[in-house]
């Protein structure tokens, strides 16, 4: 008969004993996922961020936004109607680390892009209640006082395509230009062939700079606008 | 030490220190400058002190038990926790009233939140965790902590830990990875300290004189490697250089989020769960003087406990992009662990029996006790929650909020308060407690504090989730999100109102602490005496 204590006069076989025993799930449940078709599909439309959406996306994990705002739409008949269509796995395959949120005490985000102006984000950014006048969020005022250093984003880049965002050479080559060239509000066709559907302008009412304010609302803007979902087949992604 | 032993250690911190100067002057940021330089102070301090004893050294008697570390570890518990339960307090209020967040970036509330959360999980809990298992591990093995002095690289380590993650959360510096926010080059320090964590604790059961591993060091050694093994997995990531803070994580997307999850849900599991139940299976007996209720319940508790725990995590994404299956799975096992959680709960509190008459004159096992309460409501809350249908009314909402206070204020908070006031008097070789109705009054005020949250939070979260999805007799949503956070004002006002109460408690505690080491005792009517008719 098996006794117990064994286990409880050995320490090395507890601790391999109980390690084993906790390892079990985990790899149930997540090493699936790196197979599976529906969330390792790509869905026509998405592409990596651009130079300048994904300083601004640093931006929003820096300030811990994901902290009272989700970007995961549930398909719920509210959610869908609140904000968008719900969220597909394939909506996040770039985001290292993803940004799913676990609490609202802000709106949803997952498709904000498009949805207020420039001017809007900007105030709201600056001071939340002088849109919003229930708000609760803090305000960053400072975003605009801070400037991007175009030069850095190169580094980005190479280490979200070590950690296999599909950066090419031509992308990490162009990083600073094309940061440039879309806060300038010139896109140019070189780089709208890079990020299709990127929308090039002056996104904080500063043109001669470009500062954290634009990045962050350039990210904003961005977020959700990727996936055409009059085109978009569900039954695709079907297992 | 020889002396020619203490120069090379002076020596080579002086290396490691040149080095992080090094660092710090070439970063390619100032958020890494920071924190390079407070390494390097860090060293530079410990320079001093090794110079300062040079030449005799530190002299150790080898012959009992190592319990300064374990005095340094109540001090910091102590510490770590008014500063938790205070930021706490400041971030409830930033709810409340917004202006509070003063428009800058070191004070806003997406810093402030990870500074509160990591304060009272890794500072405080981390502490009374450390601490209490190198307590127990020593009595119940019969044996000195192993490896010299490694345990006080654990404890100051730890602390260096706590400080590096803490002024990095108010620099911006953060993965955004929930409970997991430090960055690439501290997960490494803490991935160090841990190791020598584990060897500390393991070679004390290799070495110790009882045949038998008493079951509080089965849960503290499963936290120990589960922790571990969570940490490094969740924590994969790619830095943009080797002088900057920023990194990528390795997962993206869906496999990042349940990763994610894994971690987080276990590291309540095991951070949370397993190594506070460890404190309870030896402090609660201790205190009550009865053996532990049913040994073979122990058995079945820890290995049910650690082995559905791991399953938890998807159940913190119901609804979301992951598969139905996983999400389905998540849940089951989820309600599942409401059967080990419960017997745990009765095996702690039957440990009572013959004893329940000491709740009415000990304070301090009165805490123990209720901790274990709250404990029991809590792990049937999580189960409930974890269904699916009751999880799309709560999840986003304050609901959940509640649900994790009630954990960590009732019990996490309530059972290492209660180990603190047990060691304190032990430890520094005081009869007693300064005062036992001062216990009493940290006691109710705490009690009070996590009934006003809870229920706050409870109101609140439902009533959040009720007007999000609430339509009118013409198929429109009745409320806009604006109108939903107008809503909260009041419960966020009661909520900060709640957190006020524990803070005050653990004033209190503090307070009695101190007499207590200064070897106070206050003159008081002994707790359950009749009063004079």
């Amino acid at each position: 008969m098996f006794r117990h204590d064994i286990i409880e006069r050995n320490a090395t076989l507890l601790l391999v004993l109980s390690f084993l025993v906790v390892t079990v799930g985990g790899i149930v449940e997540i090493v699936p996922l790196f197979y599976l078709k529906n969330t390792i599909e790509k869905v026509e439309g998405m592409r990596p961020y651009t130079p300048l959406e994904l300083a601004g996306r640093d931006i929003y994990v820096r300030e811990g936004c994901y902290v009272c705002h989700s970007q995961m739409i549930r398909p719920f008949r509210d959610e869908v109607e609140r904000y968008g269509h719900f969220s597909l796995a394939a909506e996040s395959m770039y985001d290292h680390p993803f940004q799913w949120g676990s609490k609202r005490t802000g709106p949803d985000l997952a498709r904000v892009g498009n949805r207020y102006s420039d001017d809007w984000h900007r105030e709201h950014l600056i001071n939340p209640r002088s849109v919003v006048p229930e708000s609760i969020m803090p305000g960053y005022p400072f975003l605009l006082r801070s400037e991007v250093d175009p030069k850095s984003i190169a580094s980005h880049l190479v280490a979200n395509a070590r950690v296999g965002v599909p950066y090419t050479q031509e992308m990490i080559d162009n990083a600073a230009a094309d940061m440039i060239a879309q806060a300038g509000g010139e896109g140019g066709d070189a780089f709208m062939a890079r990020y299709p559907k990127a929308v090039a302008r002056d996104f904080d009412g500063q043109p001669q700079r470009i500062t954290e304010m634009d990045a962050l609302i350039a990210y904003l803007q961005m977020l959700g606008t990727l996936v055409d979902f009059s085109a978009y087949k569900a039954e695709a992604n079907l297992r | 030490m020889t002396e020619s032993a203490q120069m090379t250690r002076i020596g080579l911190m002086g290396l490691i220190c040149l080095i992080l100067v090094t660092f710090a002057a070439l970063a390619h940021d100032s958020g890494f400058a920071i924190q390079m330089w407070i390494a390097a102070i860090a060293a530079a301090v410990y320079i001093v002190y090794l110079a300062r004893r040079f030449p005799q050294g530190s002299q150790t008697d080898d012959s009992t038990y190592l319990d300064s570390v374990v005095k340094a570890g109540m001090i910091a518990t102590v510490f770590w926790g008014l500063a938790g339960f205070l930021v706490g307090v400041v971030i409830a209020l930033q709810l409340a009233f917004p202006v509070l967040n003063f428009d800058l970036p070191w004070t806003n509330f997406g810093r402030l939140r990870p500074l509160h959360t990591s304060a009272v999980i890794f500072a405080f809990g981390g502490n009374a965790l450390i601490a209490t298992s190198f307590y127990v591990v020593q009595r119940t093995c019969r044996a000195r902590l192993a490896f010299g002095n490694l345990a006080w690289f654990v404890f100051w380590g730890y602390q260096l830990f706590i400080v590096l993650a803490a002024t990095g959360y108010l620099l911006g510096i953060t993965q955004a990875r929930e409970y997991a926010e430090p960055e690439w080059y501290v997960d490494l320090w803490i991935t160090v300290v841990w190791v020598a964590y584990l060897l500390v604790f393991l070679g004390t059961l290799w070495k110790r004189k009882e045949p038998h591993i008493y079951v509080a060091n089965w849960f503290y050694l499963s936290f120990i490697v589960t922790i571990a093994m969570l940490h490094v997995v969740n924590n994969l990531a790619v830095p943009v250089s080797f002088l900057s803070v920023k990194s990528y994580s390795l997962f993206s997307g869906v496999q990042d989020a349940l990763t994610q999850w894994w971690y987080g849900h276990n590291a309540v599991g095991f951070f949370l769960t397993a190594g506070f139940l460890g404190m309870m299976y030896y402090f609660v007996p201790k205190r009550a003087d009865r053996p532990v209720y049913s040994y073979r319940l122990s058995i079945v508790h820890f290995w049910s406990l650690i082995f559905l725990y791991i399953w938890a995590g998807p159940h913190h994404l119901h609804y979301t992009a992951l598969p139905d299956w996983a999400q389905t799975l998540g849940m089951i096992f989820s309600i599942m662990l409401w059967m080990p959680s419960w017997g745990g709960m009765i095996n702690g509190l039957m440990t009572l029996s013959g004893a329940w008459d000491k709740l009415r004159t000990d304070p301090v096992l009165r805490m123990m006790v209720i901790s274990v309460a709250f404990y029991g409501m809590s792990t049937f809350e999580g189960p409930m929650m974890s269904i699916k249908a009751v999880n799309s009314l709560s999840h986003y909402t304050d609901w959940t909020i509640g649900h994790v206070h009630s954990g960590a204020l009732g019990w996490v908070g309530m059972i290492s308060m209660g180990c603190v006031y047990h060691l304190v008097p032990r430890l520094w070789g005081r009869k007693e407690l300064y005062s036992l109705r001062l216990v009493n009054w940290h006691f109710w005020l705490a009690t009070l504090g996590i009934v006003v949250y809870a229920a706050s939070m409870w109101v609140a979260g439902i009533m959040q989730g009720l007007m999000w999805r609430e339509y009118d007799d013409q198929g429109f949503l009745v409320y806009s999100f604006a109108e939903t956070v107008a809503a909260m004002h009041p419960y966020y006002v009661i909520r900060a109102l709640g957190g006020v109460l524990y803070l005050t408690g653990g004033l209190i505690m503090a307070y009695n602490l101190i007499r207590t080491v200064r070897g106070d005792t206050r003159q008081e009517v002994p707790m359950g005496a009749f009063a004079a008719a």
